[in-house]
């Protein structure tokens, strides 16, 4: 019967929806859909005009504000055909046909007339299907639908596990026969309903009944191999993961990320990793933090990073520049711009604390607030985002201890701090003590910046925050 | 009266009206009065959509008490951009949420009571229920006057608007919500309900302003709760149920199960702005430039949210038509969003000649097209 449906309709989505002639997990959904019809005596493909019923309070017309279907959608009874709106009230209309979507009668924003036609569905024949008694279960939800969906309004008992056990395998509570006390839904039952859902290629049955597919080998025990064995061990029946793969088109974030990271594919990049002794400057913003809190500014390690970074700069004024597109002209940058990579919920971004060189280390404690807090506000402004000329990334606070980051175009050079561990060290005693260690993996731009320049940049970096009163000396 | 511990492990609203609670006796009526503890506008609009969904009104009759911390909520329908102050809301922290029920953009604070009434859809009838909240009101207060309009709105004094209505109608059963102005704040209402974005064309359900006023301001000894209790009276008596309200958390997943899912999908991008109904932006730029100012036209048409197509009439070679060809595809597809256009501007800038004059113009530029998101 299967065969000859596919010669006789032209619509492959009418058999899918139709019989549990299931080839992908995609059609699971449909499966579910179709259940039991109405009885009624139509033919295959007879068209049936769905008007507008009454909306109550004596409405006579609506306006069509969303369709959900279009034409060629099948539908079942219950799904939701469109939303209409009159005078503050939203509607949710819904089929009360099984069939296929074949005429809408209005665009979006037409009115639409109480006991005018809605919708032309070409209703599915009942032959070929036991004709059962005139009860019609309602659709489970797939998450990506319309939270529209009426649903059978009986409560049913479960337990929370039940509960997840259901939610986490796409099915209806509503659905499933409950065989434990008061009905109540237990796991067996989830289970039951489960391996009758997961029809393989099945032949078209007499009876609207699905058989539940042998379960494969390798996921029964291998006990029952033993035949010494009196006890018998309840075969679990195999979970079925419905989930599908997702497509969905790069955007925002993400395509910013795309854009900027094929640029920095161009820059052939040379790594340098070192580990710091951050021992004395644990110690030194233990005593700061408070002093910061009183002037209503929090104090992390970044500050610090970062001003020692412009000092760094200072010298070696090539980590702070630009290659032009034809590496013809390198640009020092007289500003130090220093970015600082940044987590949102919606991805990276990098704003920058600008003219680090002639801030303190507070000054740039304070813009950092600033700049955190619009950041996960998502109300980074351009100015904050562009101009950046160097940039830190302090993945350590997420985790990690080496990392290989990617240099910004159009900056030439980044670092990566990993996490603070307390780790054995020697001091210049010989003795073991505690000390605070973290590392950084520096990534530089070969064309016009040497190992050597990178490593004594990173030196000078490090000697300033092991030893903080250093900076002390050649802050500006 | 707060949920019994027991009572967690009972799913279902319906358990409440079955289990019997000590000195209290079981409701045979055919109605239920909760309230939620929570003032998270997300989760209390997620509690309307579990109980629409969820529960069977043909027997038992619900009234849902709900209030917020700062909201403006938009109807199904309508238009964030046309309604409101969108940048006025991100800097106060102010929620955006849109509702699944049609009507007009309100604003809802904790001195502005909602109340939710759920029936079968047979049984729908706003007037009604707003008549029962008038005549609650006057029971309380007999001195105030208080009516109802053919428009569903409750006015006082003939002039203010004190409520406004919306309403839900699914396949077998219906909500009818409304406001209640007690002691709202009127100055960030009216600040934040006056759209600045200019040129906007759409088909979107207009909201139409009214004047208010709050309950308090009429009488002084007048607080949110003695309005909840007066009106859970009237309903308590008229559906001869005994005087108890049921205290939801929202959160509750045990409960209500699958709540926290429809919370989450209420607060996505998708569903506030995504679904705002085809629009298009016909506006100028002024962009002040070097002393002179440019007028830039632009153009833009935005469907599910995103920008479809865009048309910025710049000066010739005022920006590199490489550049001007790459922000109007960068722009293209991508949510009318300014965090988002933020961040794929500024990208963008990266990947160009590092010219400061080329700079100052893209930054001036995008900073004006950001403005109209």
């Amino acid at each position: 019967v299967c065969i000859h449906r596919v010669r006789s309709c032209s619509s492959i989505r009418f058999i899918k929806s139709k019989y549990v002639c299931v080839f992908d997990k995609s059609a699971l959904k449909f499966s579910h859909q179709q259940r039991l019809f109405r009885t009624s005596a139509v033919s295959c493909g007879q068209i049936v005009q769905f008007k507008l019923s009454d909306i109550g309070e004596g409405i006579t017309e609506v306006t069509v504000k969303e369709w959900y279907i279009k034409e060629g959608d099948s539908v079942s009874q219950f799904d939701s055909i469109c939303e209409v709106q009159s005078d503050k009230a939203s509607v949710t209309i819904t089929s009360r046909y099984d069939g296929i979507i074949r005429k809408l009668h209005y665009s979006i924003d037409d009115i639409a007339f109480v006991g005018k036609p809605l919708v032309d569905i070409e209703i599915d024949a009942s032959k070929g299907v036991a004709s059962e008694e005139d009860v019609v279960e309602t659709p489970p939800m797939s998450h990506d639908e319309h939270t529209h969906q009426e649903i059978k309004g009986h409560k049913t008992l479960a337990t929370p596990a039940v509960r997840r056990l259901a939610m986490e395998n796409n099915i209806k509570l509503s659905e499933v026969v409950g065989t434990g006390k008061d009905n109540r839904i237990l796991k067996e039952d989830i289970l039951n309903y489960l391996a009758k859902q997961t029809g393989a290629i099945l032949p078209p049955s007499p009876k609207a009944e699905i058989i539940p597919p042998l379960p494969k080998s390798e996921t029964v025990p291998a006990a029952p191999k033993d035949k010494a064995r009196k006890i018998p061990i309840p075969v679990s029946r195999p979970i079925v993961f419905s989930g599908k793969d997702k497509t969905e088109p790069v955007t925002g974030f993400q395509k910013a990320m795309v854009k900027t990271m094929s640029a920095a594919l161009k820059i052939p990049h040379f790594g340098y990793c070192d580990e710091i002794d951050l021992t004395q400057l644990v110690q030194l913003r233990e005593e700061l933090k408070p002093v910061a809190e009183i002037r209503g500014v929090k104090l992390s390690f970044m500050p610090f990073f970062i001003k020692a970074a412009s000092l760094g700069l200072l010298q070696y004024p090539i980590l702070n520049a630009s290659l032009d597109e034809n590496c013809q002209n390198v640009t020092y940058k007289a500003s130090h711009n220093i970015g600082v990579a940044m987590d949102t919920g919606q991805g990276l971004i990098v704003p920058n604390v600008k003219n680090v060189q002639v801030c303190s280390v507070f000054d740039i404690a304070s813009e950092l607030n600033r700049l955190q807090s619009l950041g996960s506000a998502g109300q980074l402004g351009t100015s904050d985002l562009t101009g950046g000329t160097f940039t830190l990334s302090n993945i350590g606070t997420i985790g990690g201890t080496y990392a290989k980051p990617v240099i910004l175009p159009p900056e030439v050079a980044i670092g990566a701090l990993g996490k603070i561990q307390v780790l054995p060290r020697f001091n210049g005693k010989g003795e073991v003590y505690k000390a605070q260690i973290m590392n950084v993996s520096w990534s530089a731009d070969h064309r016009i910046i040497d190992g050597a320049t990178m490593a004594r940049f990173s030196n000078l970096w490090k000697s300033y925050l092991e030893n903080p009163a250093s900076m002390l000396l050649d802050l500006k | 009266m707060v949920l019994q511990p027991s009572l967690k492990n009972c799913l279902g609203l319906s358990c409440i009206l079955r289990t019997p609670k000590a000195g209290f006796r079981s409701t045979a009526g055919g109605a239920l009065v909760i309230q939620s503890v929570s003032n998270d506008v997300y989760q209390n609009l997620a509690v309307e959509d579990w109980i629409h969904d969820h529960m069977d009104l043909e027997k038992r009759q619900v009234l849902f008490l709900w209030r917020n911390s700062p909201a403006v909520v938009i109807g199904r329908h309508q238009n964030p951009w046309q309604e409101c102050n969108l940048r006025l809301l991100r800097q106060k922290n102010i929620k955006l949420a849109r509702r699944r029920s049609g009507g007009g953009t309100v604003y809802h604070d904790l001195g502005n009571i909602n109340l939710t009434f759920f029936t079968s859809r047979k049984k729908y009838e706003r007037m009604e229920n707003l008549k029962l909240v008038v005549k609650a009101l006057k029971a309380l207060r007999p001195q105030l006057d208080v009516h109802v309009t053919d428009r569903y709105d409750i006015l006082l004094d003939r002039h203010y608007k004190i409520s406004g209505t919306a309403a839900k109608l699914g396949r077998t059963s219906a909500y009818h919500h409304c406001t209640l102005l007690c002691n709202a704040d009127k100055f960030v209402l009216s600040s934040v309900l006056k759209s600045p974005y200019k040129g906007l064309k759409s088909n979107a359900t207009p909201s139409v302003p009214a004047s208010v006023k709050n309950l308090f301001e009429e009488d002084p000894s007048l607080t949110s709760e003695m309005l909840l209790d007066a009106i859970v009276k009237e309903y308590v008596t008229q559906h001869q149920i005994d005087h108890h309200i049921t205290l939801i958390n929202p959160a509750d997943e045990t409960l209500l199960p699958g709540i926290n899912n429809k919370t989450k999908e209420l607060q996505t991008w998708e569903w506030v702005y995504g679904k705002t109904p085809k629009f298009s932006i016909s506006t100028c730029l002024n962009m002040a430039y070097k002393g002179s100012v440019l007028d830039v036209k632009v153009n833009m048409d935005v469907k599910h949210g995103r920008i479809e197509v865009c048309n910025i009439d710049l000066p010739e070679q005022w920006l590199p038509p490489a550049l001007y060809s790459k922000l109007v595809k960068s722009l293209t597809g991508s949510k009318f969003c300014p965090n988002e256009t933020t961040a794929l501007v500024t990208t963008l800038l990266r990947v160009c000649p590092q010219d400061d004059e080329l700079h100052s113009r893209w930054n001036l530029l995008c900073e004006n097209m950001i403005m109209l998101m």
